[in-house]
């Protein structure tokens, strides 16, 4: 036992070596990575010290962009359920060689969230009271208390799921079904509770009528499983081309027809949700009616919302269109889905549920710089991880790293 | 991670070695000017503040403790030795609050009279009380205005002050992840301040509007520090927690009024024990026309609104 710990040990340690290689464009990324991150901690220090007067939050509209990230990137985390599943379940191969791509990323994406919603805390100090058994749970009667269990539990899956796999590669040896298949096939199931669960956090509101609806849910799973396998799709073409890891078209088209089918839900339930809203016209209509257009002479959030519109009609367009079989248009048809994503369910979904208040203020929301750098920090930290975490993986599936071979010189 | 880097001991070998030297200095050099900020802080919490235990969980030494504590700390920063006690709900009482909507003139006095009793910040301003100037016709909040100047009464407007409801079935004690707001038998909702971790899900669930979070640290004048405080109610807060309206728990559950209710000037508001049947407000909530605010929501607030004919 002690032995088989230590060979682990070892095969971390040897993997970790591989992080400080690197041609300079790996360094430069890197770098310039690092430099964002303690753009972003320098700024979240000032904020620490401070408070969070130094965002552009109020009482009025209490969460902001670091929460509407976080949902944001809950779905990206979601998303790798959507490799998972046809390997698994359906046991096709096309996704074979990328789902440990797939679950690496939502390790690293998780670890964001986990910094978005502690970023957003006024008193980080108290994270321990949060803990099951040390500290006060309101579990089950708080959706936040079973958004800190799903978003953990997902973690250490996914987690385990990639270090036990890519260790089998490396030392050769064929996985033990008991040792993985149980857990994928539980982190299938998990992949849909956290982004159901954080819909739920919004949804069972019932002073806030525009999340009070029952579409969230699937809405946001619909959105995940667009904007995850599209950033996928953008990630994989890097790999395979600053890698000697193959990774077929094949597999980039069947990501597409994930993403293409996706897009088409997402779009029909932002549809049937804008349809209920505006044709009812009811009192509920008043923060609809200011994220698209305006209300009382306030239109902070009408340019996002109408730009994400634009990226996902193009978007969706040209997934329809045979022209995104070809790579050029597919990463564009990725990359603006993946921003009007972003829009539609940061700044589109959090922000106009605070406005008007319930007492009918109007207090608009308008981030402020160091909000900004603080989320870009936790981007650019999270990029990081997800460089390293390759970096550490790609070598051992190519054979490159194997117990016998020789240890790169520094 | 191509093959032109893989190492072979050749070329290249020492600039990279150079360059790595160069760039851990200049990290070591840039984290410590990302850290800076850090030597601003004053208010890291001690070990004993830190590792505080929920307050239902508090022995009676505990809090003597405590109580010595915040009492030292607030003496230290006003220079007022504060009277500071941890009253508790009274048996057979239960709290409820009727504001007749037909007598307010909506003068905001109590507003300021709740931010002196209570030692609320005055920079960045945080009031417990919203009083809404609604036009006569409807009685939907969305259409009120809160900031409101000039003379009072205004010709065709009503006033309807909103603080906390005290809900029967309140959504921030759901709400709340660690058990850091809860309602007590006498139906406050109180807040232990030293347990709330700041993360506002109460805020975004409350209807009413009725919560506060303290952005930054509170700033009080120290003439205008009211000594008088409750551990959980009225003592001054820490930086980054939720706080709002407990029906001025330090004053009632020793026989006071609430002082929104003793400042009113037109005798808007009453106050008393809803388990009394003789009590003032069991008589208005019997014999008067009354109301909830946003009845829809099921919240059940103890907060009610009512008129005369």
């Amino acid at each position: 036992m002690t032995q088989a710990i230590k060979d682990y040990i070892v095969f971390v340690g040897r993997c970790a070596r591989e992080t400080i290689h690197g041609d300079w464009r790996y360094f430069l990324w890197m770098s310039a990575l690092t430099a964002i991150s303690l753009l972003g901690l320098n700024a979240y220090l000032k904020q620490f010290v401070v408070g969070l007067s130094v965002t552009g939050m109020t009482d009025q509209v209490s969460w902001g962009l670091y929460i509407a990230n976080f949902t944001f990137l809950v779905g990206m985390a979601a998303a790798a359920v959507m490799l998972v599943v046809p390997v698994y379940i359906y046991e096709d191969e096309t996704l074979h060689d990328i789902v440990i791509l797939g679950e690496l990323l939502a390790v690293a994406v998780i670890i964001m969230c986990l910094l978005f919603v502690t970023v957003d805390l006024g008193r980080p100090d108290r994270f321990w009271h949060m803990i099951p058994g040390i500290g006060k749970f309101n579990w089950p009667i708080s959706m936040l208390s079973w958004d800190v269990i799903v978003l953990n539990v997902y973690l250490i899956l996914n987690a385990h799921i990639c270090g036990y796999l890519v260790y089998m590669v490396y030392q050769k040896r064929k996985p033990a079904p008991m040792w993985y298949i149980p857990f994928v096939f539980t982190a299938i199931v998990w992949a849909f509770s956290i982004h159901t669960v954080t819909a739920f956090l919004y949804v069972g509101l019932g002073g806030r009528p525009f999340w009070n609806s029952a579409i969230i849910a699937p809405r946001f799973l619909a959105s995940a499983f667009t904007a995850g396998p599209g950033f996928l799709i953008l990630t994989l073409q890097i790999i395979r081309r600053v890698t000697k890891y193959r990774i077929g078209d094949k597999a980039i088209m069947m990501l597409r027809n994930i993403v293409q089918v996706s897009m088409i839900i997402n779009v029909f339930l932002l549809f049937c949700e804008l349809f209920t809203e505006f044709y009812t016209d009811s009192a509920h209509v008043a923060s609809a009616k200011y994220l698209y257009f305006g209300l009382h002479g306030h239109h902070g959030l009408v340019p996002w919302i109408w730009t994400a519109m634009a990226l996902d009609t193009v978007a969706l367009v040209l997934l329809m269109l045979p022209q995104s079989r070809s790579l050029k248009y597919l990463n564009m048809a990725c990359g603006l889905a993946i921003i009007g994503i972003w829009i539609e369910k940061g700044m589109g979904l959090i922000i106009p549920a605070f406005v008007p208040s319930p007492l009918g203020e109007m207090v608009e929301y308008f981030p402020t710089r160091n909000e900004w750098l603080v989320c870009a920090g936790i981007w650019a930290f999270g990029m990081l991880l997800y460089t390293v975490f390759l970096k550490m993986t790609i070598p051992v599936l190519t054979r490159e790293l194997t117990p016998t071979s020789a240890p790169p010189a520094v | 991670m191509g093959d032109e880097q893989r190492p072979d001991g050749k070329g290249g070998e020492i600039s990279r070695r150079a360059f790595l030297a160069a760039a851990a200095t200049a990290a070591v050099a840039a984290t410590a000017a990302a850290l800076a900020p850090m030597q601003d802080i004053t208010d890291l919490p001690t070990l004993e503040e830190f590792l505080r235990k929920h307050y239902t969980e508090l022995t009676p030494t505990d809090k003597e403790a405590i109580i010595a504590r915040i009492s030292a700390q607030v003496e230290k920063e006003y220079g007022v030795r504060p009277h500071l006690t941890d009253p508790q709900p009274m048996t057979g009482v239960e709290y409820g609050y009727a504001l007749n909507i037909g007598r307010c003139i909506g003068c905001r006095k109590c507003v300021y009279a709740c931010v002196e009793e209570n030692n609320q910040s005055r920079d960045p301003q945080i009031q417990y009380i919203r009083v809404l100037e609604m036009k006569k016709g409807s009685i939907d909040v969305e259409t009120s205005n809160t900031d409101y100047e000039g003379e009072v009464p205004k010709k065709d407007s009503f006033y309807m002050p909103v603080q906390c409801q005290q809900c029967r079935k309140a959504p921030c004690v759901k709400a709340c992840p660690v058990k850091a707001t809860w309602q007590d038998p006498d139906g406050i909702v109180v807040i232990d301040y030293n347990w709330c971790i700041g993360c506002r899900y109460c805020m975004a669930a409350c209807p009413y509007g009725a919560r506060r979070f303290n952005f930054e640290k509170p700033m009080i004048p120290k003439e205008e520090l009211n000594p008088e405080m409750g551990l959980i109610s009225n003592r001054p807060r820490p930086k980054g927690v939720v706080e709002k309206c407990h029906f001025c728990l330090h004053r009632t559950r020793n026989g006071k009024y609430p002082a929104c209710v003793e400042v009113c000037p037109t005798g808007s508001r009453k106050f008393g024990n809803l388990l009394d049947p003789e009590s003032e407000i069991s008589i208005i909530l019997k014999t008067k026309r009354v109301f909830i605010l946003k009845e829809e929501v099921g919240t059940l607030p103890r907060f009610y609104y009512y008129f005369n004919i």
